[in-house]
This record gives structure tokens, C-alpha cells and sequence, in this order.
């Protein structure tokens, strides 16, 4: 097995989720995990992806590839395992990833698992790991032919220092017509303050336990301190406090950050399919048997205005600190 | 205390007016058909089947001689039913077009078992005479409904899904056609950004098969002064279908527990357990809506009934795959509608009432209602008269009375209401009326209206289960298992007092199984996007008017 | 401006996978996937702002798709083109990509949209292997678009705030549900899409081969259904006053603070 990754960067950093994917492919016992990094002025990532398992990291390096668009990753991509012979392409989830895994499907008639939290050899073969219909059900997936291509979802993995280095190899950029037509005009406009809701690594959400509007603020101020947003239950939107904008649940938003800290909400089923892909729940209630106990990873019984304000009072320390 | 001193601030004249949109604006159509259920779409296929022959009417009907307005998605999204069919309206109706085993039903009855219940033990008594389904079948309804819908569409009926009779037009007094809801209003009335006023519809002749509950139904009723001798009752009924390991062979109903057979709490309804297929079984619990006790919820009796030996049994290693509620008009023959026409308007199936309670059978007079409606309106306009003369339309009347829809009800006529007092007298008196075809004891009993029983406080809930997730459900869980998902921010559509007392505040909120109300501070609180549509609400002291089209659940396979 | 909306028929109610075929069970009832009315309302839009144009709806799946078609025709698309064949079931992304390209090849649009996502399956990768396949330009994510000199600017919005992308015609653009709301359709809108024109078509009148698409086609396969592993340890502890510091013991645990 030779495996490539895709190793997406922001702001001249390799991004956290891309890593933990090229950590993960070498902890699958490779002798040649590869990584890719394609972008303009990227050579410096290179050394970065090495420490992360990477024995090699071809740099695509050119002017044109400075946007961050699919296509033209679509071409360095498929020339690359045209050339190397890649038979196992991994990414980590992102709008730009999805749209390049895809494109690359297409180009190269590759199978292209996606959602996918873990893969696994098994008996030699390759098996992923699909959580579906609302993660109810865990779909083991494979693939009939090489390139397998896999698009994980974020935070399926932690980067895992290693402390190597790789080798760089620089391709050589061949780009099609098509892939180099749309032009990016303007980057990254940043509009709004904090993260929204359905972006966020953090969400602090509020339930009708929180006994009145005014109290939503406990949940503004531990959302502000663990650098989160802030979400809501369909009851404290239908009753006016907060607004509907934020609203957690079948007919609201549908988030999965890494951290979703419920306070005063119960936990009905409408509330529950809005929230369950998130990685590690916390949820205070009163309540000792409201239903998000039961999917909750940890439950604190105890009144939402006496945890949550020292709550907020310790993470503001820890941070100081 | 009881709800009805509590009374809604719901006037029917606001729901009548005349067409207001311009006259070049209007959409016209020939027929139009209010609710794609049984009735009414048994009401567009047999006009389909006569118009068929009769293309000059066709073409004096205009663009659009045949219309169904319909507030779910499509034909079958709000339609729930045990539902045992006796298949005698739908065999006249598809004759030489179609057989029984084209339809989809799970098959016919073979066997059946009626069983008194006790909290622990199943004493199977002998089935009533009225209760015998020798030769009927077992059926989603909401299935069959959207079975139907494509029979109605060949037909060349056009569906209008997802839009509300908002209103009746009515004009001189004659019955014009209805006006849509607005769709695209935000929780204080405030037009949307995707605002779509409703229309006017104007018709020849309108339908009204609106099911339990008809908003416009009601209002006609009013407008045209068609109320029955007695008020009309209803009954709630709660269902689940479930996927099972084993299957049932047979056809199952329950008495007894978990209801409680004293007279004053006036706890009259009994179970169903049907067998759909091999692999599913679907079950649920009616309770009659003049029962006293504030803490009665339907859906807990239900959850509380599978806890059951006999049922958890026939339920081990199986899932749940669907849930529904949805009222059953109970007034039988005496609370049937004076007429059943009104310049312009025919009312049909279970709107009008023509439900069966001690067969526990409505589907049938539904389907043969419609198919009458059709026939009546069909000649009527076959005649080239103007189908809004008053009398027009009796022949309608005169159909139904002459249909085994009049000799059933009237058979059965005071039956239900035997059950006022007390099961075991009620079940006496019912077996005597059997016995003598509805002559013994003679008279006939007037009825109260369900909001009308006082409100008894007893510790009724301690007995419901605390749901499980696996074999017991909260409400909010089967909310969702309906598909319902209704827009959060549209305007309430459940006209009700909210300052009303602890009593009421506490009857609503245990009655209605989608958890719509709560007990507030100084009354009750209202979540509508939850609501099922089911009606309840009506009967016992409020008013359900129609919700922007396309709410409420989607039901598949109730 | 001809712009193909791909739309697709997705399963109401109460989802399952059928254990025997290990796929979406697609026998009950469907609906137009919600998302995909964005982009049936953004065409629209494009459409009245050009002053012309068609709007032709592009769909792959079983004959009873046909419904989902009609909401979207009641909307106001002009015509709908549905590709149902039964060697179809079955396929993944390739495969899928493959027939609907064949498809939109022959539309011939200058703009084809997608929604944001299918609400079966949670995809959203459709539209790149699809402009890959039509050798096209792509944008996805699109929260707002506006056509001008022959060409779309479109604001997109992604992980680190909005970008502004230029494409030419014709390109492959993906929606976001923040881009409109989508309208209701209006009664005659509902009445007129009966008689709009709805085609289906063949595999075989695309010229597509039966081993490009269904089991053959593809390129994953599902090997089981398994239950979700359970959370992990999951812990309930009572307040005595101290619970604050014990959620923030277990976040630091969980290297979250």
C-alpha cells in the first residue's frame, strides 16, 4: 500500500485535520506515507508534514495555485498517482477537500468513500468507517479498485508528532483549461465576529433550564471563554429568547464540533439529531433523568447557575494562566 | 369546572366570506374536492369514471374539471387508521377496473381474538357481532390513501397538495368554492420574505371531505345551520406500526386495562392490534373524548397498554417505525348532519360523522359517501342545471339514506352512548342493541359535547410508564416518528384561551399526544410546530384551524 | 441563459438501510431533497433577472421521482428530464457522475446547479466529479451568485470567511442554503406543472453502458452494517459544589481546554 495525503494550508500553516489524517495513514504501518502540499510559496510546509510521518511531500509550487480552488488540485493530484502510482489518496474534510477528493474521483473512475471517522486493515483489505442516518448506523465500507480515494471528517484524528523528516520532491504543474478558469477575486473575507455555529470547534448551547432569557448571558460568557458559539434549543427560540438563528435541532442548525456543552436542555429527540455528531458532549441539568444523559460523555446534575458561571470563572483562569 | 367554560375566541362567520380576488385571478375548476381521503378521493375517481363517458360535461367543465385540495404533502401524508376495511365501497367502486388484489392491502382477516384485559391477565371473550371482520382487510390507510391519489390522477383529477381550505366562499347564499391559506407568514402574521397569498377557488360544486375535525366542515355547518340532532363526540385514537420478529396471525382487539371501567371517569375505548404482513404489526388505543380525567393522555395508555404481557409478546426483538394520532368523530347516527348538501356544497365520510363505532369502521361509508357525492354532483350537472340551486343537490341525501351508510348507523345509533354509563353496563346495553338491530332499549340519548364533562383531578398519570426508548416513547420522540417537521416560525394556528385554569391547562397537556401544550405559570403555553393535526384540541374546549399547507406529519405507513 | 438544475428524489419519514442489500431503503415514500430547492430557486431567480432563459430540471433515480420533479416544476422550472433505469440502483459516485454527465451533455446548459446536499446520504461531492467530467469550472458553496458580461461572480463561503470566485460560462456551481428561500409554489404553478413537459429517459438513450453505472460502475462497495460504538465512558456525576472543576478536569483530559 502507498498511500498520499492531502495536506491542506491556511494562513502558512498545515491545518490540524490534514495531519491527523497523515499521522493516522502512517500509524497504518506504511514504509511510504506521502503527503502533498500545493499551493504558492508552500516549500517551508514540507519540513512540517515530515514531523508528522510524511517520509515524502511533493510540493506543488506555482503562482497559479495560490487560490485555494479544487481544480487545479484536481490536476496536481491525478498526475501524481498517475506518476507514483499512489493506490490510496486520503483527505480530511473541508469545503475545499471535499470538492478536490470528488473532482479526482471523476478524473481518475476512482472510488471515493467520504464521512468517513476511521479506517482500518482488515484481512488486508482496507475498511472505512461511515457513520449514517444521523449516526445511528455505522457502515463499514471498502473499495473494488485502485486509487481508493477516502474524505474523513474532521477531528477524526490527532496529529501525532513524530519528530521525522521527509524527503521533497517539487511536481512539475500541468494544469487543464477548465481547471484554471474560475478566478478568485477576493479571499477569506472575514464578516462575522467568532466563529458561526456550524463552523465552530466549540458550541455552548442553551435550554429552557436556563429559567429565563436574561440567563442566556452564563452561556455568552462560557461560549466567549472557550472561544466557541452559541446555540439554542427550539423551546427557548419559540419562547423568544434567543434568536432563531440559533436554534440546535431537526428544524435549526445541524452541528458537530468537537465540544458541545448543553446547559439546561433535556435532550428530546428533535434537539438530539441536531447535535449527536459532536465529539464530546457536556451536558448540566437539573433533571437526573432527562434524556441527554444518556448520550451525553459526561453528565452533571446540579442547577446551570451555579455550574456554569464557575465553570466559565475556571476555563478564563486556565487561560490566564 | 370544564373546558367549555373556557371558550376560544374562534367565530365560523370569519371563515365565511365571498371570492375577493379578481375575477380574472380566480382559479376555476368544475369540482372541488376538500381532502385527499378516502372520501374525497373516492369521490374524483368516480367522477373520473363518469366524466370519462360524458366528455361534452368534460369540456363544460373547463380546463380543470376535476380538483383535490389537499393541506399534506400528498394524498396519505395525513391519514391514519387501524385500519380494518371492509372492502364493499371500493368493490362497487372499481367495477371491472380493479380487484381487491390490486390494492395494496396486507391481506384479509382470518382470524380474530377480542380479549377482556387485566393489568396482568388476558381473558379472551367471544367477539362481538358487530366486531366480526370475516372477509374485510387489513390496510395502511395512508397507503391506501396514496393509492388512491394515483387512481384519482389517472382519472385526470388535479392535485393541489399542501394548500389549506382557509375559507368557505360563499356568495348569495350559494357555496362558491374555498380560499387557500397564506403561505410564507412568519409567527406574528408578518409576510415573509416568500410570502404566497392564497388564492380563490371557484367551483360548480364543492366537497367538503375533510376527514375528523373539518375546519370548513365545521363551518358550514354552522353557516347553513346543518347541525345534527346531537352535538358530535369524538374519540382519540394513538398508533404505532412496529417491524416484528414474529408474526401475527391474526386480528386482535382489547377492552379493559389500562382503562378503568368506573362509571364516573367516563374512560370508554378499547385497543387494536393488526397484522400488517408478516414483518409488521401495527397497534393502537382509543379513548372517547368525554372522558373526566384531567391526567388522561391516550399516548401514555398506549405505552402503558405494550407493557402488557400479551402485547410486550407479540412486540419482543421488533422496533418501532411509526406513529400517529388523529380523533374519531363518535356521534353516529344521531349527530349526523339535518342535510349533507347546502347550495353548492355536499359534506362526506368522517367530516359528516358516518363512522361506525361498534364495528369500529368508517373507511367504507367514506369511500361510498364520496363515490354518491360524485354521482349526485354528476348529475346535477349532467341535467345542466345550476348545481347551486337549493335542492340541486339532494339527491345526495337521498343516496345516502338509501346506502347501507344509513341502515349501518342507524342500526348502531345509541350504542355509544351506552358507554356513559360505565363499561360493563355499557357493554350490556351495546350486546342488547346488537340483538335487536338498535330497537332495545328504545329512545334516543342525547349526548354532551366532550368539553362539556367536568374535569376530575385524580392520580390518573402514576400508572404510565416512564418511557424506555425501545418499547415506551415520550411524546416529542413520536412527534418525530411521524415525520412531522414543521416551520418553527409560522403563525399559531390553535385557537384556545391561554389563561385558563390549572384543571384545563393539565387536561390539554396530557391530552394531546404530540405535547403541543404546557403547563404555564398562569395557564398554558403553546408549541403549534408540533402539532399532528390530529383535533383533539376541538373537542375538548379549543379550536384547530388548518396550518399553513404542507405542516404536520407525513405519515407513511399508518 | 439554459441552466440545469440537478435534482434529486430522496426518501421521507423515518430512514432505514435495508440489511439484505445493505443500501438506503428506497421503497417508501420521496420527496424533492429539501436542499436541492435552493438551487431550483436560484435558476429561477437567474432566469427573471436575465429576462429569459430555461430552467430544465436534470434528475436521476426510480420512475416515481417524477413527483419530486413536479414541486420543483410547480416552482416554475420549464421541464424536467428524469434518468431511471434500474441498472442505475446501486450506483456510487463514479458511477452516478457518470450518467448525469451523459445527461447534462446533452442539455447542453450554460449553468448547471446543484443544493448543498442530498438529505439521504449526507453527500456533497457530486458536483465536482461531475464538472470533472464535463470539463468544466466549479464553484461550491455558493451563498450568493450574480450573472453578468458572460460571466458569474460567485460568493462562497468556507472554513475561513467568504471568498469571491469569477467563473465564465458555462460552469458548475453547488448552493448553500444561505443563498435564498426558496418560494412556495403558487397554485397554478401547481395546476400548470402537469402539463409541463417531463421526459424519462434510458440508459440506453444516453448512450450510457450498463457496466459504467450500478454495482458494475462502481468503484466502493459496503461490506456491513454495524451498530455506533457506544460514546466511551459515559459519566453522570451529582454538584456538590465542586462539578465545575471536575468538567474542567475532563475537558483537559479530553485536551478540549
Amino acid at each position: 500500500m502507498s498511500t498520499l495525503v492531502f495536506l491542506e494550508h491556511h494562513g502558512n500553516e498545515l491545518l490540524k485535520p490534514s495531519l491527523g489524517v497523515l499521522s493516522k495513514a502512517a500509524s497504518l504501518g506504511d514504509e511510504d506515507v506521502a503527503g502533498v502540499v500545493i499551493g504558492s510559496d508552500v516549500r517551508a510546509l514540507a519540513d512540517e508534514a515530515g514531523k508528522f510521518g510524511a517520509a515524502r511531500v511533493h510540493v506543488a509550487d506555482d503562482p497559479r495555485l495560490e487560490a485555494p480552488l479544487a481544480q487545479p488540485r484536481v490536476d496536481v493530484l491525478a498526475q501524481l498517482v498517475r506518476d507514483n502510482g499512489y493506490d490510496t489518496v486520503l483527505f480530511a474534510n473541508s469545503v475545499l477537500a471535499a470538492d478536490v477528493a470528488a473532482g479526482l474521483a471523476a478524473r481518475l473512475d476512482a472510488g471515493l468513500n467520504w464521512d468517513l471517522t476511521d479506517v482500518v486493515r482488515d484481512d488486508g483489505r482496507l475498511v472505512g468507517k461511515r457513520p449514517a442516518l444521523q449516526d445511528s448506523i455505522y457502515v463499514d465500507v471498502g473499495w473494488t479498485s485502485e486509487p481508493r480515494l477516502a474524505l474523513f471528517r474532521q477531528g477524526s484524528f490527532d496529529p501525532t508528532a513524530t519528530g521525522g523528516s521527509a524527503e521533497v520532491e517539487d511536481v512539475n504543474v500541468q494544469l487543464e483549461e477548465f481547471s484554471t478558469s474560475a478566478r478568485m477575486v477576493e479571499q477569506a473575507h472575514e464578516e462575522s465576529e467568532g466563529p458561526s455555529i456550524e463552523d465552530a470547534e466549540v458550541v455552548v448551547a442553551g435550554g429552557r433550564g436556563l429559567g429565563g432569557p436574561e440567563n442566556f448571558t452564563l452561556v455568552e460568557q462560557l461560549a466567549k471563554a472557550l472561544g466557541g458559539a452559541v446555540g439554542a434549543t427550539r423551546a427557548v427560540v419559540d419562547a423568544g429568547w434567543y434568536p432563531y438563528s440559533t436554534q440546535v435541532g431537526q428544524t435549526g442548525k445541524t452541528v458537530a464540533p468537537k465540544l458541545y456543552i448543553a446547559c439546561g436542555i433535556s435532550g428530546a429527540i428533535q434537539h438530539k439529531v441536531g447535535m449527536q455528531a459532536s465529539g464530546v458532549i457536556v451536558a448540566i441539568n437539573k433533571d437526573p433523568n432527562a434524556p441527554i444523559f444518556e448520550f451525553s460523555d459526561l453528565g452533571v446534575v446540579g442547577d446551570v447557575h451555579e455550574v456554569v458561571p464557575k465553570l466559565t470563572e475556571l476555563v478564563n483562569q486556565r487561560k490566564g494562566s | 369546572m370544564k373546558p367549555a367554560d373556557f371558550p376560544p375566541s374562534f367565530r365560523a362567520a370569519d371563515y365565511v366570506a365571498p371570492p375577493t380576488d379578481p375575477e380574472a385571478e380566480r382559479i376555476e375548476v368544475g369540482v372541488l374536492i376538500v381532502g385527499a381521503g378516502p372520501a374525497g378521493l373516492a369521490c374524483a375517481i368516480r367522477l373520473g369514471q363518469l366524466l370519462e363517458d360524458a366528455p361534452e360535461i368534460r369540456e363544460r367543465l373547463g380546463e380543470v374539471p376535476v380538483a383535490v385540495l389537499e393541506k399534506g404533502k400528498q394524498p396519505g401524508s395525513h391519514l391514519v387508521s387501524g385500519a380494518v376495511v371492509n372492502p364493499r365501497a371500493l368493490r362497487r367502486l372499481f367495477k371491472g377496473r380493479a380487484r381487491i388484489e390490486d390494492m395494496p392491502f396486507y391481506g384479509p382477516v382470518h382470524d380474530e381474538s377480542v380479549y377482556m384485559l387485566t393489568a396482568k391477565r388476558a381473558i379472551r371473550i367471544p367477539a362481538p357481532p358487530t366486531m366480526k371482520n370475516d372477509g374485510n382487510f387489513v390496510a395502511s390507510l395512508s397507503q391506501l390513501g396514496r393509492w388512491l391519489g394515483e387512481r384519482a390522477e389517472e382519472g385526470g383529477a388535479i392535485f393541489l397538495p399542501e394548500t389549506a381550505a382557509e375559507k368557505l366562499l360563499v356568495d348569495g347564499g350559494r357555496v362558491r368554492g374555498v380560499r387557500t391559506g397564506d403561505k410564507g407568514r412568519g409567527r406574528n402574521d408578518e409576510e415573509l420574505g416568500n410570502f404566497e397569498p392564497g388564492a380563490d377557488i371557484v367551483a360548480r360544486v364543492t366537497v367538503l371531505a375533510e376527514g375528523t375535525q373539518g375546519h370548513l366542515t365545521g363551518v358550514a355547518l354552522d353557516r347553513f345551520g346543518l347541525g345534527g340532532e346531537n352535538p358530535q363526540v369524538w374519540a382519540l385514537a394513538v398508533k404505532e406500526v412496529w417491524r416484528v420478529a414474529k408474526p401475527l396471525r391474526r386480528v386482535i382487539h382489547t377492552m379493559g386495562w389500562p382503562l378503568r371501567p368506573q362509571a364516573k371517569y367516563r374512560e370508554f375505548g378499547g385497543s387494536f392490534i393488526y397484522p400488517m404482513g408478516d414483518d409488521m404489526v401495527t397497534l393502537g388505543m382509543v379513548v372517547g373524548l368525554d372522558y373526566r380525567v384531567a391526567e388522561l393522555s391516550v399516548h401514555d395508555l398506549l405505552q402503558e397498554l405494550k407493557t402488557h404481557p400479551l402485547v410486550r409478546k407479540l412486540l419482543a426483538g421488533g422496533e418501532r417505525v411509526a406513529w400517529g394520532a388523529k380523533t374519531i368523530p363518535e356521534g353516529g347516527f344521531l349527530s349526523l348532519p339535518r342535510r349533507l348538501h347546502a347550495p353548492g356544497l355536499l359534506l362526506c365520510g368522517d367530516g359528516a360523522g358516518m363512522v361506525n363505532v361498534p364495528a369500529l369502521k368508517g373507511i367504507h361509508y367514506a369511500i361510498e359517501s364520496g363515490s354518491l357525492a360524485a354521482e349526485a354532483a354528476f348529475a346535477a350537472l349532467r341535467r345542466g342545471e345550476t348545481p347551486w340551486r337549493p335542492g340541486a343537490l339532494a339527491a345526495y341525501d337521498d343516496a345516502v339514506r338509501q346506502s347501507f351508510i344509513w341502515r349501518d348507523l342507524r342500526e348502531v345509533r345509541n350504542m355509544r352512548q351506552a358507554f356513559g354509563r360505565g363499561f360493563w353496563m355499557g357493554g350490556a346495553l351495546a350486546g342488547a342493541m346488537t340483538a335487536t338491530k338498535g330497537r332495545f332499549p328504545p329512545g334516543d340519548r342525547r349526548t354532551e359535547l366532550d368539553a362539556e364533562q367536568e374535569i376530575l383531578r385524580t392520580d390518573r398519570a402514576r400508572s404510565y410508564p416512564t418511557p424506555d426508548g425501545s418499547l415506551t416513547f415520550d411524546k416529542l420522540s413520536s412527534v418525530f416518528a411521524s415525520g412531522n417537521r414543521t416551520r418553527d416560525d409560522q403563525p399559531n394556528h390553535i385557537v384556545i384561551r391561554r389563561d385558563v385554569p390549572r384543571e384545563v391547562a393539565e387536561l390539554w397537556t396530557r391530552m394531546c399526544p404530540a405535547q403541543v401544550y404546557e403547563v404555564a405559570g398562569d395557564g398554558v403555553a403553546v408549541t403549534p410546530s408540533n402539532c399532528v393535526q390530529c383535533g383533539a384540541i376541538t373537542a375538548k374546549g379549543g379550536r384547530l384551524t388548518p396550518p399553513e399547507g404542507g405542516s404536520g406529519p407525513e405519515y407513511t405507513l399508518t | 441563459m439554459k441552466i440545469a438544475v440537478c435534482v434529486k428524489h430522496v426518501p421521507e419519514g423515518v430512514k432505514r438501510i435495508d440489511a439484505s442489500s445493505k443500501r438506503l431503503d428506497r421503497s417508501g415514500e420521496g420527496a424533492l431533497n429539501a436542499f436541492d430547492a435552493n438551487a431550483v430557486e436560484e435558476a429561477l431567480r437567474l432566469k427573471e433577472a436575465a429576462g429569459g432563459g430555461e430552467v430544465v430540471l436534470v434528475s436521476l433515480g426510480p420512475a416515481k421521482a417524477q413527483d419530486a420533479l413536479r414541486k420543483a416544476l410547480a416552482m416554475g422550472a420549464d421541464r424536467a428530464v428524469l434518468i431511471s433505469d434500474d441498472a442505475v440502483a446501486g450506483s456510487d459516485l463514479v458511477a452516478t457522475s457518470y450518467a448525469l454527465a451523459k445527461a447534462l451533455e446533452r442539455e447542453n446548459a450554460d449553468l448547471v446547479l446543484f443544493g448543498q446536499q442530498a438529505g439521504d446520504s449526507d453527500g456533497a461531492v457530486l458536483w465536482a466529479a461531475v464538472a470533472d467530467r464535463l470539463r468544466r469550472p466549479m464553484v461550491s458553496q455558493a451563498a450568493e451568485l450574480t450573472h453578468g458580461d458572460g460571466k458569474l461572480t460567485v460568493k462562497r463561503q468556507t472554513e475561513f470567511g467568504y471568498d469571491v470566485i469569477e467563473t465564465p460560462l458555462p460552469a458548475v456551481v453547488a448552493v448553500s442554503d444561505a443563498i435564498n428561500e426558496p418560494r412556495y409554489p403558487s397554485l397554478k404553478g401547481i395546476m400548470g406543472a402537469k402539463s409541463k413537459p417531463q421526459e424519462t429517459l434510458s440508459l440506453a438513450d444516453l448512450a450510457v453502458e450498463a457496466d459504467r453505472v450500478g454495482t458494475d460502475g462502481s468503484r466502493t462497495e459496503v461490506y456491513a452494517l454495524n451498530a455506533p460504538p457506544s460514546r466511551g465512558e459515559s459519566r453522570k456525576i451529582d454538584d456538590d459544589g465542586n462539578a465545575a472543576q471536575q468538567i474542567v478536569d475532563f475537558l483537559a483530559e479530553k485536551r478540549l481546554v
